[in-house]
């Protein structure tokens, strides 16, 4: 068994508004000098095999295929 | 001209679908269901509006993986006509058949209300109807349509025309880049939208703004 987390964030330059409302939401709770959020998302994965190679490769494919939306978001992958 | 339109379990609006195609065009839409690999031969295929596997990872990522889209892709590229409203222009994004994507809307908050769209592209298979430059009454009801595009094919889009509806006279309900409501692929056969023209066709909807968008699909005069 194999476990990974997958991490996808959105691209520079996209508006995040959901960061933003966390960002503001923070400020007003007093934490002050907070200069950016961005909101993400974390996939923890369990493959059936103990093949490193494949497993990096079929969680690349997933996620070009579904986990993220790679006209706005990137994505990062690590084996735990 | 015949119609068909798609069934994925959480979309709500394709009852609304099916009643603006029969009136219109004077024949029922036959209802294709998500696991149907085989689409029956159709001039137009519509992706009504809801909220399809309940939003879930992305608004419309689920629904483009099933395998109906595979079917509708295959269609699209020998030339029938498809329409995404709301939900389905989601979904056409996400299935990679029109460009860009559909974020959060920037205020967060569900919006359901009128806004006025400029026809920008009245040359193309839904928008003849209309005139080039005309403004449209038009409902819109979502939570994540604001449309994004990168600096690139942002450039692409414009030089082909297939900016096909912005949102007029500063009513842009979502932050959407450059007012957009609209696109067209390139071959100008796939039309997603996030206003809901099926609830804007007759007198009971308080006008009909919204049919020409139909009688240019299926090909029947707007009345």
């Amino acid at each position: 068994m194999i476990k990974a987390r997958v991490t996808v964030t959105l691209k520079n330059g996209v508006l995040d508004p959901q960061g933003k409302a966390i960002e503001g939401a923070l400020g007003s709770l007093g934490f002050h000098g907070v200069h950016q959020v961005r909101q993400g998302k974390v996939f923890d994965v369990e493959l059936d095999t103990n093949d490193q190679a494949k497993a990096e490769a079929d969680l690349k494919a997933m996620c070009e295929k579904l986990l993220a939306n790679t006209v706005i978001e990137n994505y990062s992958i690590a084996l735990t | 001209m015949k119609s068909a339109v798609v069934q994925l379990p959480g979309l709500n609006r394709d009852r609304d679908m099916i009643a603006a195609l029969t009136k219109i065009s004077g024949k029922a839409p036959v209802t294709v269901w998500q696991t149907e690999t085989e689409i029956p031969d159709v001039d137009l295929i519509v992706i009504p509006g809801g909220f399809s596997y309940g939003d879930y990872l992305r608004c419309g990522a689920i629904a483009a993986r099933m395998p109906v889209m595979q079917a509708i892709r295959e269609k699209a590229e020998k030339g029938v006509k498809v329409l995404g409203v709301c939900n389905g222009f989601q979904i056409l994004v996400e299935a990679g058949m029109l460009p860009g994507a559909l974020m959060r809307n920037t205020s967060l908050k569900f919006v359901c209300k009128e806004v006025k769209l400029e026809v920008v592209n009245a040359d193309t298979d839904f928008t003849r109807a209309y005139e080039q430059g005309q403004i449209i009454r038009c409902p819109v009801a979502h939570h994540d349509g604001n449309y994004f595009v990168d600096d690139e094919t942002l450039k692409g889009i414009q030089g082909n025309g297939q900016i096909v509806f912005r949102y007029a006279d500063g009513t842009n309900p979502n932050g959407s880049l450059l007012d957009i409501a609209g696109v067209v692929n390139q071959a100008g056969n796939v039309l997603g939208m996030m206003p809901h023209p099926e609830n804007l066709i007759e007198a009971a909807h308080g006008g009909s703004d919204g049919r020409g968008i139909f009688a240019s699909a299926l090909d029947v005069i707007a009345a």
